[in-house]
């Protein structure tokens, strides 16, 4: 039961990080290139216990999202979504891949991320973005296996700390 | 898609990633984005999370503040030292423009006394500036911007507006070198102005920048105060020109002769304009043998710069 608890707060504390993440004011030549943080901590979190992490949490997110990025409503939610049915479905395979090629399936599902961006702001009628916006899937890629095993480190902390 | 059969089953939570799930939700998500497209709800709901959302963006703020409250210490010391140096430069030029502000206020003081001089002595003056002082402690002379080719002659008075300063002793084409009053080998006709009592006054030896009145008889009125004109005697320089005053009088080691020091009347050292006298005065002397127009008229003994050779062709 402790552990479940322990589990949850470190579930909700990275949920947490990564809208801090997200939020947090960079450098402006940096902040193009800003990875995706809720993507990776949803896709950590699908692959790893997906019992928590559903269609409809991710949904939830991309609202939590959107009402912190104050674009559109429902665009990060769209996103996580299609982001979240992804990485479910390929569970199996993302979850027993090494490292580099979970990296690789990352940075496709951030590209197609993108993708989904292009697309929504493109019936919303907005401009295209800059090139600079196409860097956010590489970053978040490389940032992919830090994330990994720090997040699997932390896990396997508790578990050890519990048993 | 290429998923093995069975996967669905075995390893999915039951129905978690089901196509029709992902379309109610991407529906979902699209009815949102069109209502917020059209309505504006964002604002709204925004508005409502606000008490949610404002301690997360503080939070979000924190390292970046905290980065830039350290880069703004750290950058200001410098920026800071900067501007210091800056202003310190500043200050020093705005010293330095003030400074020039107030000499060209003392240059234009003085031109105006030299020009009441020029205009009150109702000669033919030129002027001319100095070049330089010659600072060699044993020869008073200095460097002035005229020479040959603006008519500038050995043997020329130098003044300036306070009284004589001395004489042209070597003309280069454009330049002229003036021996001062207080070089040792300068000497000068003067007469006390109170007694009317004729002497000369000799450069001083000791570089004081004074001029020596020597072998004055003990018995002659001679006081400390008393101005020295020039005589005129020996014609080279006009009479009635302030020399200098008597600030010391002595007996000298023979005790058969006083000697007194005078202050020269000029700025010896001070002035950096001078005027060159043109027209000569009327000899007193004797008439001079040959007249020559080049030549300066009357270079008698008791005329001044002994170590000069006259310039007479």
């Amino acid at each position: 039961m402790n552990r479940l608890r322990a589990q949850s707060w470190l579930f909700a504390g990275t949920v947490l990080l990564a809208m801090l993440l997200q939020l947090m004011p960079l450098p402006a030549p940096l902040l193009q290139i800003k990875p995706y943080w809720l993507a990776l901590v949803l896709i950590y979190w699908a692959i790893e216990t997906p019992d928590r992490v559903g269609l409809g949490f991710a949904f939830l997110l991309g609202l939590a999202g959107d009402v912190l990025a104050g674009q559109l409503l429902g665009e990060h939610a769209l996103r996580l979504t299609v982001l979240a049915f992804i990485v479910l479905r390929f569970r199996a395979r993302l979850r027993f891949f090494p490292v580099w090629q979970q990296t690789l399936a990352v940075f496709a599902l951030l590209l197609n991320d993108r993708i989904v961006v292009m697309m929504v702001r493109g019936f919303s009628g907005e401009a295209m973005p800059p090139p600079a916006f196409w860097l956010s899937p590489p970053v978040g890629a490389a940032l992919w296996p830090f994330v990994f095993i720090l997040l699997d480190d932390l896990r396997a902390r508790l578990r050890g700390r519990e048993a | 898609m290429a998923l093995a059969p069975g996967d669905n089953a075995t390893l999915f939570s039951a129905g978690a990633a089901s196509t029709l799930r992902l379309i109610v939700y991407l529906a979902a998500a699209v009815v949102l984005m069109i209502l917020d497209h059209r309505g504006h709800y964002l604002q709204t709901v925004r508005g409502h999370a606000s008490l949610l959302i404002e301690p997360l963006y503080r939070l979000a703020a924190l390292p970046g503040d905290a980065a830039r409250a350290t880069r703004t210490a750290v950058a200001s010391q410098t920026a800071l030292a900067a501007e210091n140096r800056e202003l310190r430069e500043a200050l020093l030029l705005a010293q330095a423009r003030l400074n020039r502000a107030g000499a060209l206020a003392a240059q234009n003081e003085r031109l105006q006394d030299l020009l009441e001089a020029q205009k009150s002595l109702g000669l033919s003056v030129q002027m001319a500036s100095l070049l330089d002082i010659d600072i060699d402690p044993a020869r008073r002379r200095i460097v002035i911007n005229r020479g040959a080719q603006q008519g500038v002659s050995v043997g020329q008075p130098v003044i300036d507006a306070s009284g004589i300063m001395g004489q042209v002793v070597e003309v280069l084409p454009n330049t002229a070198v003036v021996m001062l009053l207080t070089d040792p080998n300068h000497a000068i006709p003067v007469t006390i102005e109170r007694t009317g009592l004729r002497t000369i006054a000799y450069g001083d030896k000791d570089a004081r920048d004074l001029l020596e009145l020597s072998n004055i008889p003990t018995s002659a009125d001679v006081k400390v105060g008393d101005k020295l004109i020039s005589s005129g005697l020996g014609g080279r320089f006009p009479a009635g020109f302030p020399v200098g005053e008597i600030r010391d009088v002595r007996n000298d080691d023979t005790g058969m002769f006083a000697t007194a020091l005078a202050t020269p009347a000029a700025a010896i050292s001070r002035s950096s304009e001078v005027l060159l006298l043109h027209d000569l005065p009327q000899p007193y002397g004797p008439v001079q043998p040959q007249v020559d127009a080049s030549a300066p008229p009357g270079a008698d003994a008791a005329a001044a710069e002994p170590a000069q050779p006259e310039p007479t062709p």
